[in-house]
C-alpha cells in the first residue's frame, strides 16, 4: 500500500528537519514517516507537542516540503511547483487560534476572501459563501462582525472560509484547543457532519482523546514517528502505551479494562458512555 | 488567608451605551488553605470575579476583604495586596518579556525591594516549585516549550510568595503531559506551602479531582456552590445551564435510568468500578471466586 500513488494522500518515507539560524542545531521533526489516507476517511493524529503531528499536517498541503521522501496528493507531488496551488485548493488547513485566521469585517466577507482570490464570478462566490455558511450552521451570522462571535462560532467561520474553496480534504490542527466545552462540541459536530454528509476527508490533530475516538483511524505520534496506528477501539485499548507516552486514557476505556480484569465479559469495542451502558445492561440481563 | 466577598457587582463601561454588568451581587468566602474551583460558561463572569481578588478590577459596588482588610479602601497599598494574592491570567506565557527566564521570574521580587540574596533564593524556590530546571534559567523564555513558558510565568507570581494563588484556566491549550504536570504542581503547592488556591476551569474531570469546593457561575451570578460530589450529583441542573459532569458521573446517571442502583456521587474510574461491581455482586451475576 505504501507509495501507492493511487491513494488520495500518500506520505512516503518523509523526513523533515527544522533548521534554525546558521550554526543552530538541526531538529528532526519527522523521521521516515509513511502513511496513506483514502478519500472520505476521518483520521485523528494524537501525540505531545513536539511529537511531529503539526509538522506532518503542514506537509499534507505543501506548506512544508519534505527534507527526505515525498508527499503525493491526488497523484501530485507537493514538491512540484506547478501543482502547489492545486494542492492547496484540494487540502485546506484550519489552525488552532480562530482570531489569527479571520481577516474581514463581516462573516460573509471573511468566507468570501478565498473564492475572491480564485477570481470566481460574483454569483458563484455568493453561492459558495452561502453554502459554506450553511454547512457550518452559521448562515444567520452572515452579516455579523467576527469579533462579536464566540470562539466556537469563529472557528466555524474559519472552517467555512476553507470549505468555500471546495477542498476535498480538511486538515485541522487542534481546532478546539482554545475553545470552551460548548465551542468544542459545535466544532466537533461540524467536523463530523462535513465528513459524513459532505464526504470530505478529515485529518484532525487533537490533544483530546474523546475527539480522537470519533475518527475511523487514529495515529499516535512520538518523537517524529508514528508509533501506533489503527481503529480507535484497538489503539485506545493499549492503556500502557498511552500511559507511557503520558497521553490521557479516556475514562470509559480505563473502566472497561478494569472491569475486564474483574472477569466481566465486556466486548472489545467500548469507547463511549453509551456503549458502556449498553454492554453493562446486556451483561446484567444475561444476554 | 481568607478572602471575603460581599455584594460584589461589576459593570463594564458604566454610564455608556456599552454598559454591561458582568457580575452581580456576589457573596463568597474563600477559606484559608482551600482549593476552590470556579466553573461556568465563557461570559458567565468567572474572569471578572477573579480579577477582583487582588484589586486589579475595582468593584462597581460591594467589598472584597483580604485577611480582614477592605482592599479598595483609601490608603490600602494595592501592591502589598498583590504580593499576598498572586493572579495568573489566561495564557500567562504571552506576558513573558525579559531576556532570560531568571530575569522574568526575578522581576516581581526585585520590585518588592528585596535583597539580591533574597531575590535569588525566591527565584530558585519558584522555579523548583514548577519543575523548571535551573539549567534553563539563563535561556530566553521564548526558546521554551508552551508548557514550560506557562510554568515560568507562574513561577514569576510564586516568587512573590503569595498566600493565595489565583489561576484563570491554568491548563487551557496545554497538551496532556503539560496538563498533568500543571495539575500535579498545583496540588503540591497547595499541600507543601499551605497555599489557598482559586482556579477557573472548563475541565470537569480536573475540577473533580483538584477542588475541595466548586462555585458555579451563570450570567454573572453564583448559581451553585458546594463540594464536587454534591454539585456533580445535580447533573440535570448543570445540564440546564449547558455545563457537563465528569464522564463517570454521566455514566452512573445513565445506568440509574436503566434501573441500576448506583450512587450519584461517583467522580472517578475507581469509584465507578466499585459501584458497578457492587450491583453485579448483589445479583450474583459474577462468580464468587477469584479476586471478587
Amino acid at each position: 500500500m505504501m507509495g501507492n500513488k493511487e491513494s488520495f494522500i500518500v506520505v512516503d518515507k518523509v523526513s523533515f528537519s527544522y533548521t534554525g539560524e546558521p550554526g543552530a542545531k538541526e531538529e528532526t521533526a519527522l523521521d521516515q514517516v509513511s502513511l496513506t489516507i483514502e478519500a472520505g476517511e476521518f483520521v485523528a493524529i494524537v501525540g505531545h507537542n513536539g511529537s511531529g503531528k503539526s509538522t506532518l499536517a503542514k506537509h499534507l498541503n505543501g506548506l512544508l516540503l519534505p527534507t527526505g521522501g515525498d508527499v503525493w496528493v491526488a497523484g501530485m507531488n507537493t514538491k512540484d511547483e506547478h501543482h502547489r496551488w492545486d494542492i492547496r485548493q484540494i487540502v485546506g488547513m484550519v489552525f488552532q487560534n480562530p482570531d489569527n485566521q479571520i481577516v474581514a469585517a463581516t462573516v460573509e466577507e471573511d468566507v468570501a476572501f478565498g473564492p475572491e482570490n480564485l477570481g470566481l464570478p460574483t454569483e458563484l462566490i455568493r453561492s459558495r459563501v452561502d453554502e459554506a455558511l450553511a454547512v457550518v450552521g452559521m448562515s444567520e451570522y452572515a452579516e455579523a462582525p467576527p469579533h462579536s462571535l464566540s470562539g466556537g462560532q469563529k472557528q466555524r467561520v474559519a472552517i467555512a472560509g476553507v470549505i468555500a474553496m471546495r477542498p476535498r480534504c480538511l486538515v485541522l490542527d487542534e481546532p478546539t484547543a482554545m475553545l470552551d466545552p460548548v465551542g468544542r462540541r459545535e466544532v466537533m459536530e461540524t467536523i463530523s457532519r462535513l465528513n459524513e454528509e459532505e464526504g470530505i476527508t478529515v485529518v484532525l490533530i487533537t490533544h483530546f482523546m474523546d475527539e480522537a475516538v470519533k475518527a475511523h483511524r487514529v495515529l499516535v505520534m512520538d518523537e517524529g514517528r508514528i508509533v501506533r496506528e489503527g481503529q480507535p477501539a484497538a489503539v485506545f485499548q493499549e492503556i500502557d502505551l498511552l500511559r507511557e507516552l503520558r497521553l490521557d486514557v479516556p475514562p470509559v476505556i480505563e473502566l472497561a479494562s478494569r472491569l475486564r480484569a474483574k472477569s466481566l465479559a465486556l466486548p472489545e469495542a467500548i469507547l463511549t458512555v453509551d456503549e458502556m451502558v449498553t454492554a453493562l445492561c446486556q451483561l446484567r440481563s444475561g444476554v | 488567608m481568607s478572602i471575603e466577598i460581599r455584594g460584589l457587582t461589576h459593570t463594564y463601561n458604566p454610564g455608556t451605551p456599552l454598559a454591561r454588568t458582568a457580575i452581580k451581587d456576589i457573596n463568597l468566602t474563600i477559606e484559608d488553605g482551600e482549593t476552590l474551583a470556579i466553573i461556568g460558561h465563557t461570559g458567565s463572569g468567572k474572569s471578572t470575579l477573579v480579577q477582583h481578588l487582588n484589586g486589579l478590577l475595582k468593584p462597581t459596588s460591594g467589598t472584597i476583604k483580604v485577611d480582614g482588610v477592605d482592599i479598595n479602601q483609601k490608603g490600602v497599598d494595592l501592591r502589598s495586596i498583590r504580593w499576598k494574592v498572586g493572579l495568573v491570567f489566561q495564557y500567562p506565557e504571552h506576558q513573558l518579556f525579559e531576556e532570560t527566564v531568571w530575569d522574568d521570574v526575578a522581576f516581581g521580587p526585585r520590585n518588592m525591594g528585596l535583597s539580591d540574596e533574597e531575590v535569588r533564593s525566591r527565584v530558585e524556590r519558584a522555579l523548583a516549585a514548577v519543575d523548571i530546571d535551573m539549567a534553563l534559567a539563563e535561556r530566553s523564555p521564548f526558546e521554551l516549550s508552551g508548557g514550560e513558558k506557562r510554568r515560568v510565568a507562574i513561577a514569576g507570581v510564586l516568587a512573590m510568595e503569595p498566600s493565595v494563588l489565583v489561576l484563570d484556566e491554568p491548563t487551557a491549550g496545554l497538551d496532556p503531559r503539560g496538563r498533568q504536570d500543571m495539575l500535579g504542581q498545583i496540588q503540591r503547592l497547595q499541600a507543601e506551602r499551605h497555599l489557598t488556591v482559586v482556579f477557573v476551569s472548563h475541565n470537569m474531570a480536573e475540577v473533580a479531582t483538584l477542588a475541595d469546593r466548586l462555585v458555579v457561575m451563570e450570567r454573572g451570578e453564583i448559581v451553585m456552590e458546594g463540594p464536587p460530589k454534591t454539585i456533580f450529583a445535580q447533573g440535570d441542573k448543570l445540564g440546564a445551564i449547558g455545563l457537563g459532569v465528569p464522564e463517570m458521573t454521566a455514566l452512573m446517571a445513565k445506568l440509574r435510568e436503566k434501573g441500576w442502583d448506583v450512587p450519584d456521587s461517583v467522580l472517578t474510574v475507581e469509584e465507578a468500578e466499585e459501584a458497578i461491581m457492587a450491583v453485579l455482586r448483589r445479583e450474583a451475576r459474577v462468580g464468587t471466586g477469584g479476586d471478587l
